[in-house]
Parts: structure tokens; sequence; C-alpha cells
């Protein structure tokens, strides 16, 4: 048993002075993709059923490229900030950590991926 | 983890069933959580019945007459029985609420009553709001100045003192912290919607001088941002307030001073 006041538990290790950032962050990120979101089904939608080379040649312009580029760009980035906030939400102690360090080198790791396969067809 | 069962010393059993009122022909079923620290035992569901003809119509009324008629051990808090004071608060018919203002004609079938959610019981209906309590003190619930002057009042236009509307009418009865998911989870360091309602009560009076302060010391991903929106609060605070929208307006002014 510690001997803590209420108030000593209730204010703990005082305030991280931190999470406008993410906030924010997070509002930037959804309203970007409100826009981004139906350019890139429009975009991805309007390549589906195309042959390789036909859609190597879409993608290939300027539009759908940067379209797909930014929607992953900005998706995982939303990605990462959501997960964390709710790994943050129902995983505590050192678990937390970890599926937080997890989760972003996935998020990360995702973006590349998806980014590298865009530029691999459009170059 | 967040524990998604509950432990094996906590998990509910039959009650006693007492026996029905004689002469009694307008009967009413209350199912009430009982729990005592003292004899080791599971929580149970206790089952009553309650002869609506010498009853008053709100659940408290129930409450008040089981124990004085029927089983003087049901414990629970109350005072003012008129949804002022917020210690009758419980949850009733599966809501959060002040069992002093919630009749019992709005409830369909039998009457369930169990304490706040996701709280220690101290015993039956009676939750430890320690922590919450605490947590409300660390928000410092009082005016805040730098200067001295004025020496004696300070005054507040009529639109300044409109903005504390909708805030200063909270009783602190808990209902909406013990409704909220994220206060479940995190109630060791969220706030939990109560706190912050009286919070922003602070920050937006316009006589308070520790405006910066107050924001600073909620600036914390979990104090202020468990908050995810949600709505339990405003669904349930039996006082028809918005703990939501008043920590929406603290989020907001974070980011005004940050953009």
């Amino acid at each position: 048993m510690a001997f803590l006041t209420d108030r000593k538990r209730a204010t703990g290790l005082g305030s991280a002075k931190s999470g406008t950032e993410h906030h924010w962050q997070m509002m930037v990120s959804s309203v970007a993709l409100v826009g981004l979101v139906p350019l890139f089904i429009f975009t991805y939608g309007y390549a589906l059923g195309m042959s390789y080379d036909d859609a190597a040649a879409y993608y290939a312009r300027p539009f759908p490229a940067i379209v797909g580029i930014l929607t992953l760009l900005v998706g995982f980035l939303h990605f990462k900030g959501g997960v964390q906030t709710l790994i943050e939400d129902y995983v505590h102690g050192f678990a937390r950590k970890a599926l937080i360090i997890g989760s972003i080198c996935l998020s990360y790791a995702a973006a590349a991926a998806g980014v590298f396969a865009i530029v691999r067809i459009a170059l | 983890m967040v524990q998604l069962t509950l432990p094996k010393n906590s998990r509910m059993t039959t009650g006693k069933t007492w026996p029905r009122p004689e002469g009694a022909n307008n009967l009413r079923k209350v199912q009430i959580y009982r729990w005592n620290p003292d004899d080791g035992k599971n929580p149970s569901l206790d089952t009553y019945f309650v002869d609506m003809d010498t009853c008053g119509p709100m659940v408290l009324d129930a409450l008040i007459k089981i124990k004085s008629d029927i089983d003087p051990t049901l414990t629970f808090r109350r005072s003012c029985r008129e949804g002022i004071c917020g210690s009758c608060a419980m949850n009733i018919d599966g809501i959060n609420t002040l069992a002093c203002i919630y009749g019992m004609d709005e409830i369909k079938g039998d009457i369930k009553i169990y304490p706040l959610p996701h709280m220690p019981v101290v015993k039956d209906l009676i939750p430890d709001l320690t922590h919450f309590y605490a947590q409300h003190a660390s928000v410092m619930p009082w005016l805040e100045t730098k200067t001295n002057r004025p020496a004696k009042e300070w005054k507040q236009s009529v639109d300044d003192r409109k903005k504390l509307d909708g805030l200063y009418e909270c009783v602190m009865c808990a209902c909406c912290s013990t409704s909220c998911p994220s206060y479940w989870w995190n109630g060791d360091r969220y706030l939990g919607p109560a706190a912050l309602l009286h919070a922003y009560r602070w920050i937006i009076d316009s006589r308070d001088e520790a405006t910066g302060e107050r924001l600073d010391d909620l600036e914390d991903p979990f104090k202020l941002y468990r908050c995810h929106t949600i709505m339990n609060c405003a669904k349930t605070c039996p006082k028809g307030l918005n703990p939501a929208a008043a920590i929406a307006h603290v989020k907001k002014m974070m980011i005004e001073r940050t953009v």
C-alpha cells in the first residue's frame, strides 16, 4: 500500500504539455482525406480493368499518380495517429509502448511500399 | 490491457427474493445490486416487490420504501431528493441518473438498479468517488486572480455571465464520467467529462486570470485528449448538460493558441 494522497494520485506526473499537435494533425489529415479519398476512388476506379500497359500509361500521368501517392501518405499518417490513440486507449504498460512502436513502423513501411509501387508503375 | 470481463469475486449471483407485501395489489418488481464488503461473498441481485399504492413516484421513493419497510440493510446515498445534491446517482434501467428525479413510470418492466459503473463499490449502491473528487479538485475549481484590483466586486457583463450557463449547473453526481468508456479504461489519467466541464467553466469565466495555466495543465494526451466525443456524457447527464461540448471548446482553445 502506498500512502499517497488522493490529490497526488489524481495529478500523477502532471501535464505532458503535448497532445494538441497530435489532435491538430488528425484534424488536418481528416480534412485532406475528405478530398483525397473520392479522388483516389475515382482515379483508381478508372484504371480498374485496364490492361497492364494502359494502367501503367494512365499512372504515368501526373494527376492519378500524385493523387495516389498523396492518398497513401496522408492515409497512413492518419492511420498512424489513429492506431496510436486506439492502443493508448486499450493497452497499458510496456505492451502499449511496444505496440505503438510497431504501429509506427507498420505505417511508414506500408506508405513507403505503396509509394514505391506507384512510382515504379509511373516511371 | 483493459479488463473486458469481471474478476471472479465481482461476478453477479442471484440474490434473495424478498416476500411480496401482504394485501398489495399494485406491485412493482425491483431488482437491486447488493454487495457487502464484510461478508466475503460475491455481489448479488436481490429482488423486492414494492406496493406502488403506498409509494412515491420516483425511484428514490421506492429505495427509501424498501429500506424503511422491507430491508433496512440496503445501503445508498441520498440527501436533497430534488436533483440538486447529486448524491443518489446510480445506474437505473441501464442509464446513469439521479434516483430522486427519475420516475418509475419511465421504466418498462422490472426496475433494475446498480451502482454507477466501473467504480470501486463501497457497499451496495455506493461507489467510491474519492478519485473522481480529487480529479475535480485538480482543475482548481475556483476563481484565480493575479491582480489585486478591483479590491471588492469583480464585475462581469451579462454576455460573459451567459457563457457559464450549461456549466455552473453541474452537481458533480458522476453520472457522466462513469458512463464514459474512455474514463472506464483510463480513469486514472483521463480527467473525465465532469472535471473537464468544471475546468472549462473556470477557463471561460471572464474574471479568471489563470486561463493560460489552466490550459497548460490540461494539455495532455490523457488528461484531455482521451475524449473521443463518444457523447455518452451528454446523453446520460440528469441535468441535461453537455460536457462533450465543453471539452470540444477546450480543445478549440488549445488549437487557437497553437495555430
